[in-house]
């Protein structure tokens, strides 16, 4: 031991391994990333087996937040059910109370009024980009831009703050409910809605000014986390992962519902189909969600907030203290609930993270007999492998953050 | 056989001439169109659907238990076509005492998580599934919650 050495640390001192063959081998290692990893956004296990920094295969396992949420579908009725559509995808809970809504009132065959459609896509549309806000704040956090998120949930605070005005809850709204929705919109709505997206949009171009010239994030996210189109559709792949690959759809042009098709708004694409093109895909989503919700808030229509459909929605409390026949409504829908003719449905919906599909199954009474959740996180997340599979380990980061999956929704 | 007034539409019409017997019934219903399957002829009607009629998309896989009829499950599939705008549902039916059916993973690869899924809570088997484990509850658990006779509640601890 020489003078300067560590105590108690032998270095032994010899050649490299001579044959490259043997090295290579002690290389090859398992690795397990998560299911506490602060990247993969709840807990998710990614088995890695690496070859150097090379990904040879990669193992999703997925469950840990599985709470048998469709079981208890079976066991509330239907519009208790609305609860547990917000919990399911904690970032967009509004997307998943509508497309369950609608799926039960396509089933009971009622005609919701006009401005209850439109203040649900305006709502809908807010619920997105909070979503994408939140997304971005913290991709941006897992790819080194620390600044982003910080921006981001200045905003997605004025977001939740609409949420709580509207419904008194800031992430589990239940504000939709079948025929319409919970409550009138509060008095003054239009000027908070005015307020918040007269500067979205110069929001928005802050953080394109933080990244999109960004040389770091270029470098980051370009040519990263390729994956052909083909590929993603035989996986399941949807939403704007498929838009930065160049496919032109969503569901909101394509099966238009809650009146979309009188909303004029564009279908951002890209071609490049990396984790860049998904980040600019994103940006524009915002935009267009933006004049969505402006045009909502201009156009307006009068009128009820709830159908005309005494036996499925709650009557006004002045007419319930009245009217005998309201009393009596009252009192059936809340011991026990609404029927619902028999029969079964499959809804979709456009939702910030891809296709929301609703299977609701009845046999005739007050609760569903089966209601299955098609979570878009479910699909994106199964792509996994054929997306990180033969890159690097820094690039896994990147590339599962651009598919922007939501935990809960995959294991509802 | 299905229904005569489903041969107004073409995929049905089609089904019908390529794989004669493998359709048991269907209906239209609230603008959604349900096609019932022989359970044993799935793959092969998947196959014909995604590669002659554009179905490249299964949206999803799963069951629905009709306990105490028999046959028990049924595996319900949502087919969506991009290219033509329109979606199916496919059914099939499989018995209680034995449920098993055929994977369709080498139709679409996608089906690998709906059917380990579907095999987790229901408990419904996939022949040539590539890996048929539990995917949302541990390796070492008991039962299928999804089915019908599964408790709501545990017992008090």
């Amino acid at each position: 031991m020489s003078d300067g050495d560590i105590p108690g640390v032998t270095v032994t001192a010899g050649p490299p391994a001579e044959s490259p063959e043997v090295e290579t081998r002690s290389r090859r290692m398992t690795l397990n990333m998560g299911p506490q990893h602060p990247s993969t956004h709840g807990v998710l296990r990614l088995e890695l087996e690496l070859e150097g920094e090379t990904i040879l295969s990669a193992r999703p396992d997925i469950g840990y937040l599985h709470t048998g949420i469709e079981k208890e579908f079976e066991v509330k009725n239907y519009q208790q059910g609305v609860t547990l559509t917000d919990r399911i995808d904690y970032l967009a809970p509004l997307s998943n109370n509508l497309c369950y809504c609608l799926a039960v009132e396509k089933l009971l065959a009622i005609e919701i009024p006009p401005m209850a459609q439109w203040t649900r896509v305006m709502l809908t549309e807010l619920t997105r980009l909070n979503s994408h806000l939140v997304w971005l704040g913290t991709h941006a956090i897992d790819i080194g831009a620390m600044s982003v998120f910080l921006y981001c949930f200045r905003e997605r605070e004025d977001i939740l703050r609409i949420f709580e005005m509207y419904s008194g809850q800031r992430m589990m709204t239940s504000y939709f409910r079948i025929g319409g929705l919970a409550l009138e919109p509060p008095r003054g709505w239009q000027k908070r809605i005015k307020d918040f997206i007269d500067v979205f949009p110069t929001r928005v171009d802050e953080y394109e000014e933080l990244l999109t010239n960004n040389r770091i994030w270029i470098g980051r996210t370009k040519g990263v986390g390729f994956m052909s189109v083909e590929d993603m559709l035989d996986l399941g792949v949807t939403g704007p992962m498929l838009r930065a690959a160049g496919l032109k759809w969503d569901i909101r042009k394509t099966e238009p519902y809650s009146s979309y098709e009188k909303f004029d708004f564009e279908i951002p694409t890209r071609t490049e189909n990396d984790v860049y093109a998904r980040y600019l895909v994103r940006i524009e989503e915002m935009r267009q969600s933006a004049r969505i919700v402006k045009q909502a808030l201009e156009g307006m229509p009068e009128g009820r907030w709830t159908a005309d459909a005494p036996n499925v929605v709650l009557p006004d409390r002045e007419k319930m203290k009245t009217q005998m026949e309201a009393l009596i409504y009252h009192f059936k829908i809340v011991t026990e609930g609404f029927r619902v003719p028999a029969g079964e449905v499959y809804q979709v919906i456009e939702s910030p993270r891809g296709e929301v599909g609703y299977y609701v199954v009845s046999d005739g009474t007050a609760k569903p007999y089966r209601v299955h959740v098609r979570g878009p996180s479910f699909g994106n997340l199964q792509a996994v492998p054929c997306m990180v599979e033969r890159t690097l380990i820094a690039d896994v980061i990147a590339s599962i953050g651009s598919m922007d999956f939501v935990l809960g929704d995959t294991d509802r | 056989m299905a229904p005569e007034e489903l041969n107004r539409f073409p995929v049905v019409k089609a089904l019908g001439e390529v794989a004669p017997g493998a359709l048991i019934g269907g209906k239209y219903d609230r603008g959604e169109l349900t096609l019932e399957i022989a359970a044993d002829r799935i793959v092969s009607v998947c196959r014909y659907l995604k590669n002659e009629q554009q179905f490249p998309r299964l949206s999803t896989v799963t069951g629905v238990d009709w306990y105490p009829q028999e046959p028990r499950f049924e595996v319900v599939y949502h087919l969506h076509s991009l290219e033509r705008n329109e979606r199916m549902r496919l059914k099939c039916r499989v018995p209680g005492d034995h449920p098993e059916i055929d994977s369709v993973t080498a139709v679409w690869r996608g089906a690998n998580w709906y059917e380990r899924e579907v095999f987790d809570l229901f408990g419904i088997r996939f022949r040539n599934h590539p890996e048929l484990t539990r995917i949302m509850l541990p390796q070492d658990w008991e039962g299928h919650p999804l089915r019908k006779d599964y408790p709501i509640t545990g017992p008090r601890v």
